[in-house]
């Protein structure tokens, strides 16, 4: 894939199983398969075939997108199993030619994505009560095995040929790009030495020593492998609180209507500024108020508002994300009923229990990380007719900095603006950090935590929000215009790089998670290496891959 | 809130009484101005009427209104040079582009910093020069300082006007922040080194208002080309003022150097450098004066900052500063591959080096500084030759007692002789007013307020102010 054809195809994140390519999904009760059957030559970009069950961003998209539906779709799977339709291989991970083609931008967006998709594997086995069990029925490398370490468990086929493998370094010069070191060490507990040789041997480790590095959970021989796998996913069916006969949530197509410069979807619209390099994203607050019960809710399915609207702004973030690179700077707005928004809420949090709510949630909570970890410059306006108030307040503790506007705008006639709080700021939705955003906003400052508990329900307006610490700058209308410009002026002509790395820093206080490590050396270490010629430099392991000739590296250590 | 009646309270050009955004800003900072004013402006002569000129609009009609007038409620006014239809930009990367009428973001924080440390400068020398009132050699020169401060206030008024205007919150911090610092505060000085030296006696404010006010022409000429046209526009006014500053400087220091020769003349003194005898009549002896140019000069060439400087050059790429009189330069105003020779200390020899232009763009602005000095010292030196007394004023090296740029690390003589610094620390006395001198200037300041009278050290001016007569009474004290 050359730069060009990168930044000529528009990337769609919408799929459904019908239009899989790679992935088959086959139900039975409680289980589900998710089986990895990649076809060659259906890669996204037209310079590569997608040999060994190796994978592109088409295959990702579907893994994700079939993730979705198995939490909305499919209430009653309480076990999913990752396996492989190919003989002999589970996966090869990334494809190397496409890596090798590919952008550095899209390498970075490449690995940013597949992470949140590992990450949301993660996030079902741990909350959603659907538990993935990971049968590597082939060998396993690269960011195949890294697949397989975002699942709950994992068997190996012990056939004296199934390996799991991270032969990045000796092979291609570079890291592995999904997690794996860090969950090697931290989620496996594998031994630091151990995996310091497991990662420099090329063709990986099997069998009965698989399991005792902790590489795995299980090696078992093939004429038990099958059974044994659906023993343990039973097991695993067992543990879980999802219902088993609820109505399913079917998530139909999203409709939009997109122009070069504006999106419009039902719930969301961004329009592009190229001049200033920005994507203004105004959310919608509800079209009524919530009247509806718990039945009713299930019934609109995915229009209830809360699940079109996060549907969408997952959407939209995919689309701005590969789709705008040149667009620095995403500014949230958001426009109805501050009312209407905190019936929703408060339902939600009275209802968190029933499966579809946590979902709903639980989809939120995603989506708001996938914010956090967007490189781009991320503001909140919050002006007359606004609704930020209770989850979408969270947005604005998302954000780089936040302006409110004090007072009206001449000749304005829309309520002021106003912030609302609710019990949605203070637990619901942590950060990769396990940190609430608020929490992560006031480090070290508990006590306007505590004061900002004290305005739940408060309808704050500017001067408010601002005492309390809740925006970066209140502005009158009299100054409102000029600084926003200004600001969005100044920010465009700062280095994008150094702008994602500043504010990548300042997003994350506090402590380290898995998932903090994962995204923070994923950027430092890896979009380091991409960049180094020992990978990508004409005489670099990862150009020279499969050309038989073998890398001649500069030596110096940096 | 009372309506106020702007336009009456506050000359402006900038239709101040429908700019809602001006009027806020100015709501909270004009009353924190008038209290700064009452604590650090003129001291002892805030109710006193003085005969002074206020600009009410910037046509040959208002710009110069005469009248008695208590300081504090002078109408300092906003006033900008007339927009130029079409005006384009002249130099840097920008040029031949529409000039800006509002500040482009990337470089609001560059214009800020330029707009900030240039209005640092207006209050400092206000506060620098609060007691010379006491000890006035006349009515005259009393009102002159009197007119220097308040149009010094106005230059504060234009910068915060920009910073109201056009740089939002935080203009308006900064514009407070004006008003907090203090010239020669420990803790809370004013930016630049020069605006914090005291200024105790009345040839130092000579000596100040000459080379010192020189400076600020030389940074207005440059800011009055800025891409950023309101920038422009109200520096080209403020140099209008600026004028009268020099020339209350150059005619002073003019006076003391006449009636030193008038005396020297009289009492047939030989010796021009003979300082006791000249002391024992009670006039500033020409030695004297040459430590004081040595002084002031030095110093003031440290205001220019370093002659190779990437933040001069920053501004000239980003076409908000300029060169002195950049438009009637013969070049291509980018300065990508011209090259400057800048004046170094290259193994203990002054050696010209040619160094990019567009990095020796201080170092240019400081040589123009240099040569209208140099014109100044004629005139004085004019005044000398006129009773034939043999003796030169003369600007010292321009490596002579530098802090900052090329010469920091070099110890120079006033001639230009690279010297060692324990040299410097012997000869220093010689070159440099030591506590003596000071003293017998501060001794000789004695407060004359008789209408028509000076003090014995000073000649009368030629002329009066506005055309009035000898004996005019520019400050009522009496009253
Ligand atoms: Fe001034
Ligand atoms: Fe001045």
């Amino acid at each position: 894939m050359t730069s060009e054809s990168a930044s000529s195809i528009q990337m769609n994140f919408q799929t459904c199983p019908e239009q899989y390519q790679h992935w088959n999904l086959s139900f039975d009760g409680a289980i589900a398969e998710l089986i990895l059957d990649v076809n060659e030559n259906a890669g996204l970009f037209p310079d590569y075939e997608l040999k060994l069950n190796s994978y592109d961003i088409g295959v990702d998209i579907e893994l994700y997108d079939a993730i979705q539906r198995l939490r909305f779709e499919h209430p009653e799977v309480k076990t999913v199993i990752i396996s492989s339709a190919k003989d002999t291989m589970f996966c090869a991970g990334a494809n190397i030619r496409m890596l090798a083609g590919a952008t550095h931008g899209h390498k970075v967006n490449f690995c940013k994505f597949t992470n949140e998709t590992r990450n949301s594997i993660e996030d079902a086995s741990k909350y959603s009560g659907q538990t993935y069990l990971c049968a590597i029925n082939g060998t396993a490398a690269g960011g195949g095995y890294e697949l397989a370490l975002a699942a709950d468990y994992l068997i190996l086929k012990d056939d004296g040929n199934a390996a799991v493998s991270l032969p990045e370094i000796p092979l291609l010069a570079v890291l592995p790009g999904t997690g794996g070191l860090t969950r090697l060490v931290d989620k496996r507990k594998v031994r630091r030495d151990l995996s310091d040789v497991f990662c420099t041997v090329e063709e990986g480790i099997k069998g009965k020593k698989a399991v005792d590095w902790r590489l795995v959970d299980e090696a078992v021989p093939t004429s038990k492998f099958d059974e044994r796998v659906r023993a343990k996913a039973k097991e695993l069916a067992g543990k879980s609180d999802r219902p088993a006969d609820a109505l399913p949530v079917k998530l139909h197509p999203i409709t939009k209507n997109m122009t070069e410069e504006a999106c419009e979807y039902s719930y969301l619209r961004f329009d592009i500024d190229r001049k200033t390099r920005t994507a203004t994203l105004s959310l919608n607050g509800p079209s009524r108020k919530l009247k509806d019960d718990l039945d009713g809710v299930v019934e609109q399915e995915d229009q209830f508002w809360p699940l079109a609207l996060a549907r969408e702004l997952d959407d939209a973030l995919l689309h701005l994300r590969f789709n705008e690179p040149s667009i620095g700077t995403l500014i949230f707005k958001s426009t109805g009923d501050v009312q209407s928004v905190l019936s929703y809420d408060t339902f939600l949090h009275e209802n968190a229990e029933h499966w579809l709510i946590r979902e709903i949630l639980l989809y939120w909570k995603r989506t708001l990380k996938r914010i956090d970890v967007t490189s781009k410059t991320l503001f909140a306006f919050i002006e007359p007719g606004s609704c930020f108030a209770g989850f979408l307040a969270e947005l604005v503790f998302a954000v780089d900095r936040s302006y409110m506007l004090e007072g009206q705008f001449e000749n304005d006639i829309r309520a002021q603006a106003e912030l609302v709080l609710s019990q949605s700021n203070f637990a619901v939705f942590p950060m990769a950090n396990e940190l609430t955003r608020l929490e992560s906003r006031f480090y070290g400052e508990m006590k306007s935590v505590d004061n900002a508990r004290s305005l739940i329900g408060k309808r704050l307006e500017a001067p408010d929000a601002e005492a309390a610490a809740l925006v970066t700058y209140s502005l009158d209308d009299i100054d409102w215009e000029d600084e926003i410009r200004i600001l969005l002026e100044e920010r465009a002509s700062f280095s994008p790089d150094a702008l994602t790395g500043m504010e990548a820093n300042l997003r994350f206080v506090g402590p380290e998670t898995m998932e903090t490590k994962i995204f923070g050396r994923l950027t430092a270490w890896q979009n380091w290496i991409f960049q180094r010629p020992n990978a990508v430099g004409d005489e670099g392991a990862l150009s020279l891959y499969g050309s038989g000739t073998r890398a001649d590296f500069d030596k110096k250590r940096v | 809130m009372n309506k106020v009646d702007y336009d009456n309270l506050i000359p402006n050009n900038v239709d101040l009484s429908s700019d809602r955004r001006l009027q806020k800003a100015l709501e909270k900072w004009h009353p924190g101005y008038i209290d700064w004013w009452k604590q650090m402006g003129p001291d002892g002569f805030q109710d006193i009427d003085v005969y002074l000129r206020t600009a009410v609009s910037v046509d040959q009609e208002g710009w110069a209104k005469f009248g008695y007038v208590k300081m504090p409620e002078y109408r300092w006014g906003i006033l900008l040079a007339p927009q130029e239809e079409g005006r384009k930009i002249g130099f840097g990367q920008h040029i031949g582009e529409p000039v800006w009428q509002e500040v482009p973001g990337e470089y609001r924080a560059m214009l800020r910093r330029l707009i900030v440390i240039q209005g640092d400068t207006e209050p400092a020398s206000v506060e620098q020069q609060r007691y010379l009132g006491h000890t006035a050699p006349s009515l005259y020169d009393m009102r002159n300082v009197f007119q220097v401060n308040v149009e010094e206030g106005r230059h504060l008024w234009a910068m915060v006007y920009l910073l109201h205007k056009y740089f939002g919150r935080d203009g308006r911090d900064e514009a407070e922040d004006l008003l907090m610092r203090r010239s020669g505060d420990k803790d809370t000085p004013r930016i630049l080194g020069a605006f914090n030296e005291e200024t105790p006696d009345w040839l130092s404010f000579f000596m100040f208002t000459t080379f010192t006010d020189r400076d600020s022409k030389m940074q207005l000429e440059a800011l009055a080309n800025s891409g950023f046209d309101p920038l422009a526009r109200t520096t080209r006014f403020m140099l209008t003022e600026e004028g009268h500053h020099m020339f209350v400087g150059r005619t002073g220091v003019e006076r003391v150097i006449r009636r030193a020769c008038e005396l020297i003349k009289e009492n047939g003194i030989h010796d021009p450098s003979d300082v006791g005898a000249i002391r024992g009549l009670g006039v500033v002896d020409l030695p004297t004066l040459q430590k004081k140019i040595n002084f002031h000069y030095s110093v003031t060439l440290d205001l220019f900052g370093a002659e190779i400087s990437t933040n001069a050059s920053n501004a000239f790429n980003a076409s908000l500063k300029g060169r002195f009189r950049e438009f009637s330069i013969m070049d291509d105003h980018l300065l990508h591959d011209s090259t400057y020779p800048v004046l170094k200390n290259i193994d203990g020899k002054f050696v010209k080096v040619h160094e990019p232009a567009i990095n020796a763009v201080n170092g240019r602005l400081c040589d123009d500084y240099i040569d209208d000095c140099e014109q100044v010292m004629t005139t004085w030196n004019r005044v000398i030759k006129e009773y034939g007394i043999d003796y030169k004023l003369s600007l010292p090296h321009r490596a002579f007692n530098r802090k900052l740029g090329e010469f920091s690390d070099t110890y120079a003589t006033p001639s230009g002789e690279i010297i060692s610094a324990d040299e410097w620390q012997s000869c220093q006395g010689e070159w440099l007013p030591d506590n003596d001198d000071l003293h017998y200037l501060l001794s000789l300041m004695q407060q004359v307020i008789e209408p028509g009278k000076y003090a014995n050290w000073i000649s009368p001016p030629r002329t009066g102010i506005n055309g009035q007569s000898g004996d005019f009474e520019y400050v009522r004290i009496a009253a």
